[in-house]
């Protein structure tokens, strides 16, 4: 450890945070790769032929107009999609090199990898802390201290620690607005997931829960790999560090946010972001 | 007509409202809905005052009073009390079990939705099937075999008391299989509604944490609707209580009380049912007492569900 030699607790700490930071900063640069992926509702194709690859421990937003197949596509990185009948997929999706379709996968397990928040917030009709313990208890864990220890984390790391700490016993949907997204963010994290998605997660709340959420995700990205759907452009360009722009079906453009929001290199890219249609 | 005259008046004015006279139709509403109230305490005031005799005499004791003999003019309805409890709650344990998995099954997508459909009607039919039916259907049917399985139970388990012999065929046990199928439908209808007004959201939710199917039945769904089965099998307790033709046709009908289920026994709209042709004189008012204390039981009941459902009610739209 280089800590050894340093003399104080104070610059050991700091040294162990630039440990980490280096650690988180070596990602993998094609951590989910998209390939040739296809898909269809019934007859209905939603999604031609995208490719995209996703760094890790980065915020990339996916932005087009309604029906382009931006949540389409959020939804089949944990499988959610196959919950609709009479849906198929060609092409694949990978993370960390391992296809999600390989016959080798469970659905259960992929979907504890990858944390997943919704538009409605939607906390179940049960304790602050149950609804955080909850994928725990699925996957049978019973230590009590493992638990709250889980619930303390989560509750921190989604903001939520220091307003939800006296009440963790009452009723989640004693929570605001916000307070509710912020737990289901929470509990998504709860089972250390890699990656975070979040399928418009700030539509239902008011600017100040919105601003609280953006801040949290610019939080989170240190320990998670984040995609987010949004309709707000103006989100896009605050938390995210890349962007793709989704438009009937299609990957049109995936950029650095800065260049999608400044000089994107497709006409329709730049006439949806100036407002021009959409 | 009205509203062809509205449509061709060309000087219609926009501020003058079109009433069909209001007055009148207030009043016919108002008269309607005040005599329901009145039919109501009409009918407590009079079962009330033709038992008040009865009351006067026996008092409290009439409720803890093991024996009714009219002979003797000793009248105590403690053992239909319990027959009556007893009765509805056996029902109520064979038939919530039934009915639940019944009300997952048709709110789950187990099945294609016209199969579904299907079978929730035929378990709602089952309320269409009048009482006496239950009533003939449970004399061919169930008590031959409660008298031959309930012997054998009898032999073999008749040690625990619950079970001791003989076994009669018209027994506390017929009558509450055959409740349990009556108030099936109250279950498994309002159970189901309570399922389906789960928020597909919690649903998502769930499965997106890496929940199982069950794990999001057991975990997230029958617990934010279980409000309603509460409310549910409140009100199918209520009306296993007031259930009187078949029960008074397969309970076998006596004030005796005995601990084993296979042994005959009474409900209070049974006894009502059993007596009332052949009572005279003070008899017949200590039946309108037990029918006071059966109309009180059962009000109670029925309020108290109905309050439960109608909280459950706007919980769920809350969550919406």
């Amino acid at each position: 450890m280089r800590t050894a030699d340093t003399p104080t607790s104070q610059n050991s700490l700091s040294e162990h945070c630039l440990e980490l930071t280096d650690d988180f900063t070596s990602g993998e640069v094609n951590f989910i790769k998209v390939e040739d992926f296809k898909f269809f509702y019934g007859k209905k194709q939603a999604l031609h032929g995208i490719n995209l690859e996703i760094p890790s421990r980065k915020v990339t937003a996916f932005i087009g107009p309604s029906g382009c197949g931006k949540s389409t596509l959020l939804r089949n990185f944990n499988r959610m999609n196959e919950l609709i009948p009479g849906v198929r997929h060609e092409g694949d999706i990978s993370i960390h090199g391992t296809s999600i379709y390989d016959p080798s996968v469970e659905i259960i397990a992929l979907r504890r990898r990858i944390g997943m928040v919704f538009q409605k917030s939607n906390p179940f009709p049960m304790s602050i802390y149950e609804n955080i313990v909850y994928p725990l208890r699925i996957a049978g864990q019973k230590d009590r201290s493992v638990l709250d220890e889980t619930v303390e984390r989560c509750l921190r790391s989604a903001a939520l620690w220091d307003e939800a700490k006296d009440r963790l016993h009452e009723s989640a949907l004693g929570l605001s607005g916000g307070q509710m997204q912020r737990l289901c963010i929470a509990r998504a994290v709860a089972s250390r997931p890699e990656i975070l998605l979040m399928d418009e997660p700030c539509s239902a709340l008011d600017p100040i829960a919105t601003a609280k959420v953006e801040e949290l995700i610019t939080e989170l990205k240190k320990d998670f790999t984040i995609i987010i759907v949004t309709h707000n452009m103006q989100q896009a360009s605050r938390v995210s560090e890349l962007t793709a722009f989704f438009y009937l079906g299609n990957l049109v453009e995936f950029d650095s946010t800065h260049k999608i929001f400044t000089n994107p290199a497709q006409k329709q890219t730049e006439d949806y972001i100036t407002g021009r249609f959409g | 007509m009205g509203g062809k005259s509205i449509t061709t008046e060309p000087k219609g004015s926009l501020t003058r409202e079109y009433r069909p006279r209001p007055d009148l139709f207030r009043a016919a509403c108002w008269l309607a809905s005040t005599l329901t109230v009145a039919l109501l305490v009409f009918i407590l005031g009079e079962i009330l005052y033709k038992a008040w005799p009865a009351i006067h005499q026996f008092g409290f004791g009439f409720l803890s009073g093991i024996q009714w003999s009219p002979n003797r003019g000793v009248f105590g309805v403690l053992p239909v009390l319990i027959g009556t409890a007893a009765s509805s709650l056996l029902a109520l344990l064979f038939a919530l079990p039934l009915g639940l998995s019944i009300a997952i099954f048709l709110s789950e997508n187990f099945l294609p939705q016209p199969i579904r459909q299907l079978i929730r009607f035929v378990v709602e039919m089952l309320a269409a099937i009048p009482s006496v039916v239950y009533g003939l259907w449970g004399i061919f049917v169930v008590v031959p075999l409660v008298q031959q399985y309930g012997a054998v139970i009898a032999e073999k388990f008749g040690f625990i008391a619950i079970f001791s012999g003989p076994a009669y065929g018209n027994s506390l046990l017929t009558a509450s299989l055959v409740l349990a199928l009556m108030v099936l439908p109250t279950i498994t209808a309002i159970s189901r509604n309570s399922l389906v007004a789960v928020p597909p959201t919690l649903r998502e939710g769930s499965y997106a944490l890496g929940a199982t199917r069950w794990e999001t039945i057991l975990g997230v769904i029958l617990p934010t609707a279980a409000p309603g089965i509460v409310a549910s099998t409140i009100l199918a307790f209520g009306r296993a209580m007031g259930e009187t033709m078949a029960v008074a046709m397969l309970i076998g009908n006596s004030q005796r009380l005995s601990w084993s289920l296979l042994a005959p026994s009474n409900t209070l709209s049974a006894l009502l049912a059993n007596q009332f042709a052949e009572a005279e004189g003070i008899q017949v008012s200590a039946l309108m007492y037990a029918a006071v204390v059966l109309v009180i039981m059962s009000l109670c009941v029925n309020v108290t569900g109905e309050a439960v459902l109608r909280r459950t009610q706007r919980s769920v739209v809350g969550l919406k």
